[in-house]
């Protein structure tokens, strides 16, 4: 099995090398093997100087697109390559590359479709701030109303997806904020949806890409993303491209 | 019912529509403005020169319609076509950024797959 392990950058010099690092200190296992994927969103640091020295297979995109446009040619190029599972994984050293396995072992297992990496089963590690957990709240109470579904930590996007889900954001992904309401479109796809304890790290590098007044634009313009891809969904019956 | 359109500003309003639609023209023939949109622009022309020409035609209308206060129909007939002008650009302004995305990640997939990142 091949696992591609999307990483969007967006300036993080800093700590893309110690991302790698970590993913390649990983033991080997005959069941699947690990590509780290990198995405470089247009950075306007050292990220692709840093990337180069790697010798990882890349993506430097020509434009900014954000992080959406980012994961999202991370996974067209995993699906044009035959990836079997796609994990995202982010370049700030947030996600804990060492609980991949756990992560996509629901896939192998062919349990999930989808598999979440939340911060909020076992309570353990970063958890946030208040107001943050509160927008987090606030989103299991918005997809337990529209997927029926509990969902503790809708916003995390450490995830791993198999071919099936794989096919479905390539053909659409939200540009911005697009973990919500992506679960919105996997499960209005039939797709399984499942969530494993993890315990995530503060980020390393870079600032996080919500902060005050934003953070109220990401309420309403998140829940407004999902009742309209929930509509789309359920009345039309596929996402028509955009 | 009696002229509402003095002489003066009908003139001026002929000559305002007219030089207008010169602008618009000569923005097509030096292909900075597409037709698609031209043919807007050029409605729009047409409809300032309807009513510079036929003098009462605004009163008739306003009245046709029950609006007591002729000029206010302008206003209402503007503001409802640049408002829906407005959405149009947005749907535009959408479509290219999406298509924008799109060639911006085949250009970063090609460069990978013609190993040109190497």
């Amino acid at each position: 099995m091949k696992v591609a392990v999307v990483i969007p950058c967006y300036n993080e010099e800093a700590s893309i090398k110690k991302v790698i690092d970590e993913l390649r200190s990983l033991e080997k296992n005959n069941k699947y093997d690990l590509f780290p994927i990198v995405v470089n969103d247009c950075s306007t640091d050292n990220t692709l100087d840093v990337i180069k020295q790697l010798g990882v297979i890349y993506l430097n995109l020509p434009i900014n697109l954000g992080i959406g446009g980012a994961v999202q040619v991370g996974f067209k190029y995993a699906l044009k390559n035959k990836f079997d599972i796609a994990v995202q994984l982010d370049g700030d050293g947030q996600h804990p590359a060492d609980q991949i396995s756990e992560l996509i072992k629901p896939i192998l297992n062919n349990e999930w479709d989808v598999v979440i990496g939340s911060r909020f089963i076992s309570k353990e590690g970063f958890q946030s701030t208040f107001f943050r957990r509160l927008g987090i709240n606030y989103f299991k109470w918005l997809n337990k109303i529209l997927i029926r579904k509990r969902i503790t930590d809708s916003t995390s996007g450490f995830r791993a997806i198999n071919k099936k889900a794989l096919e479905i954001v390539c053909d659409y992904y939200p540009d911005d904020y697009p973990e919500p309401e992506a679960l919105i479109l996997y499960s209005l796809n039939y797709l399984k949806i499942g969530e494993i304890p993890v315990v995530m790290k503060e980020r390393r590098g870079g600032v996080s890409s919500i902060h005050s007044y934003k953070s109220i634009y990401y309420m309403v313009k998140v829940t407004l993303a999902m009742l309209f891809v929930y509509v789309n969904l359920k009345f039309n019956g596929k996402r028509s491209a955009l | 019912m009696e002229n509402v359109v003095p002489y003066k500003i009908q003139i001026i309003s002929i000559i305002g529509a007219v030089l207008f639609m010169l602008f618009v023209f000569r923005l097509i023939i030096k292909r900075k403005l597409k037709i698609e949109y031209a043919i807007l622009w050029m409605l729009c022309t047409v409809i300032l020169l309807v009513f510079a020409i036929w003098r009462n035609g605004l009163d008739v209308i306003a009245h046709m319609l029950g609006v007591f206060y002729a000029p206010a129909l302008i206003f209402l007939g503007a503001i409802f076509a640049i408002v829906i002008f407005l959405v149009h650009m947005s749907v535009v302004n959408t479509k290219q950024e999406q298509q924008i995305k799109d060639l911006a990640q085949q250009l970063a997939l090609l460069k990978e797959e013609l190993g040109k990142n190497k």
